[in-house]
């Protein structure tokens, strides 16, 4: 049987989260036709992001219901549009959104569910998922055994796809409405910090701090992510305790990052830190503790008080700049 | 309020102790502790505080009914559960190579059915398969309003709840009418993260969860546990994803130490060319 995915986008503020694009370049790499789903209040809009990445066609759900995301009101929908326009791979970024839609979406359609898979191997139209398991320490290799199916994949293993030219036809697509649970869920408030920064899925360069900065987190790293105009991430220590705000947590059940270089600063290198971010390219530790485990997974490693090496460092980078 | 927390235990890989995998490819657990997920843990601190008065952790508001899906020796992790406060317990027997994430929706929806709780609360992700799912599954298979991985949550009354979910870049809020479906996740057992109806306002709970002093774990020895068969409860249930091999991660090579701040810059421009 012919394959065809379905991707489904993520909005926000209007526009299409980047992060799409790793659902993108999954369903490329699927090779089957894939259809992109633009859905949420001012899709119609933000659908011209989306029309130049190959997609047999991007389907558009604009609906002024739909301008913050409720999970319960964007499910039904795109149930609705396995069913007609039979697809049978549905994929999505597992992002924080992804996560939460890509299970209720399997479960009203009786598919089976492969969550944040690093990887798809396709032979002979079947396909079969890598996924890191046990805080990255296993990977297992496993396929869906129902014929729909849907997948979350890594931003960090599925680089944001490049444009392909030529134009995606655009469909407008019915609002299949809220499910009954809708009634008895109400969004209330989206608070997010003010991040000049990058996002930590898609910086360059990420300096993460842990538990030893303490009160002193940003006064002694944001120089530094300044500098290389990077983004900041954190230990869970450092969140719990305070001294970082909560979506900068790197790891296992945070962010899962692959930058080109990462810097970890007083963070011991626990294994659910390490799963966030043992894919990124050059690693950099400082700590002041010879034997810390992240010294393991660090390409660079430097032995010292940060709260001396790290002012240091940007010295050091400002005369050699 | 009743609330059904369904817990799961995991063989927990640390520093220490390496996972391994066999020569046929299958995860070898021997030498790793076997563990609550941790994620449970915090469902179960969540679920007390939600059902009492923060001033006066003895007595419950409610009730808190703990299942889980597994092996006759994973009965203790119910055990230990009843020991910090929950009211009963339900295993229903089953090999962990017989459940996936739907298997235990399903199961978990054929038991709210007869239990009748007024919140399902679960572990955002248990921490060795890491898959995320339980609750969007069986939320929708209830029929259910759905608030995962929540790091805060206050009731109003017994008929709602203001629930902070942690998303990427922030913090979303939701306030769902129950019956709901709720996940939750790390920093919900935060001194200020969960207030009952019933706990004043400004109330501080000591920073994680409670341990269980020696005369509860006597008494949760008298606490209900039943067993239950998972094919009473989900005739024909069969797994929707199958794992076919394991293996261990590549290995990173290894790196080196720099003597100075000198040195490192003058390595990552020149050798590894990222600055
Ligand atoms: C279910 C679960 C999920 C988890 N998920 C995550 C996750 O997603 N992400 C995550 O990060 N953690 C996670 N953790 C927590 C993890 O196990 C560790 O506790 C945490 O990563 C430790 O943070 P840290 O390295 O900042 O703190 P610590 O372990 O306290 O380490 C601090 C380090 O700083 C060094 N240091 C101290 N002072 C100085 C100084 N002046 N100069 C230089 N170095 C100094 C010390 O030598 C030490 O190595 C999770 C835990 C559980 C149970
Ligand atoms: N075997 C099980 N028994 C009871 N609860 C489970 C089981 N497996 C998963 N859960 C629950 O579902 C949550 C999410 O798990 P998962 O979707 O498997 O990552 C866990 O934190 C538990 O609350």
């Amino acid at each position: 049987m012919m394959s065809h995915t379905l991707v489904i986008a993520e909005m926000h503020e209007g526009k299409v989260r980047k992060s799409t694009l790793s659902a993108v370049t999954f369903a490329r790499q699927v090779g089957a036709p894939f259809a992109i789903l633009v859905i949420g209040a001012g899709a119609a809009k933000a659908a011209a992001e989306v029309v130049a990445f190959g997609a047999q066609k991007v389907l558009v759900c604009d609906d002024a219901s739909l301008g913050n995301y409720v999970c319960e009101r964007f499910a039904p929908t795109v149930a609705a549009l396995v069913k007609s326009l039979a697809f049978d791979i549905i994929a999505v970024t597992a992002s924080s959104y992804g996560k939460d839609l890509a299970p209720r979406v399997a479960a009203k359609i009786g598919a089976g569910y492969a969550p944040d898979v690093s990887g798809v191997v396709v032979d002979g139209g079947k396909l079969t998922y890598k996924r890191p398991m046990y805080a990255g320490n296993a990977f297992g290799t496993c396929a869906v055994t129902t014929p729909l199916q849907v997948v979350s994949v890594r931003q960090s293993d599925f680089a944001a796809a490049e444009a392909s030219g030529g134009a995606s036809e655009i469909e407008a697509v019915p609002y299949a409405g809220p499910d009954a649970a809708a009634a008895h869920v109400e969004f209330v408030s989206l608070e997010h910090g003010k991040n000049e920064r990058p996002d930590l899925g898609e910086a360059r360069v990420i300096v993460s701090g842990g538990r030893a900065l303490k009160e002193q987190f940003a006064a002694v790293l944001d120089p530094l992510a300044n500098l290389l105009g990077a983004a900041v991430g954190a230990s869970r220590a450092a969140c719990d305790a305070g001294y970082a705000s909560p979506e900068l947590q790197v790891g296992q059940t945070g962010r899962v990052v692959a930058p080109k270089l990462y810097f970890a600063i007083g963070i011991s290198g626990a294994i659910q830190h390490l799963a966030g971010m043992k894919g990124s390219k050059v690693i950099v530790a400082i700590n002041k503790d010879a034997d810390a485990p992240i010294f393991q997974v660090a390409d660079y490693g430097l032995v010292a008080d940060l709260f001396t090496a790290v002012p240091e460092l940007v010295t050091e980078l400002k005369a050699q700049a | 309020m009743k609330i059904l927390v369904p817990i799961k235990r995991v063989a927990d890989p640390d520093n220490a102790n390496k996972l391994k995998i066999s020569s046929d490819a299958k995860v070898d657990t021997t030498g790793l502790e076997w563990k609550p997920n941790p994620f449970d843990e915090y469902a179960v601190e969540t679920a007390l505080r939600l059902t009492e008065n923060g001033a006066n952790t003895k007595a419950r508001v409610g009730e808190v009914v703990v299942v889980m899906f597994g092996p006759k020796e994973a009965e203790s992790t119910l055990r230990a559960a009843l020991a910090t406060g929950a009211d009963r317990a339900i295993r229903i027997d089953a090999n962990d190579a017989d459940l996936d994430g739907d298997v235990v929706a399903q199961g978990l929806k054929a038991i709210v059915d007869k239990e009748k709780p007024d919140l399902v609360l679960l572990g955002k992700q248990t921490v060795d398969s890491d898959s995320n799912q339980v609750a969007q599954l069986v939320a929708e298979y209830l029929g259910w309003p759905q608030a995962t991985f929540a790091a805060t949550i206050r009731s109003e009354g017994d008929k709602a709840l203001h629930v902070g979910r942690e998303v990427d870049g922030g913090t979303l809020h939701l306030k769902v009418t129950l019956p709901a479906v709720v996940s939750v996740d790390l920093r919900i057992v935060a001194p200020k993260s969960v207030r009952s109806a019933h706990t004043a306002e400004g109330h501080a709970y000591p920073d994680g969860v409670r341990f269980a002093a020696l005369m509860a774990i006597m008494a949760a020895k008298k606490k209900p546990l039943v067993e239950e068969k998972l094919s009473d409860l989900v005739p024909g249930a069969t797994r929707k994803i199958e794992y076919t091999s394991f293996a261990l991660p590549p290995a990173r090579a290894a790196g080196i130490k720099v003597k100075s701040v000198q040195e490192l810059v003058q390595k990552l421009k020149a050798e590894a060319k990222v600055l």
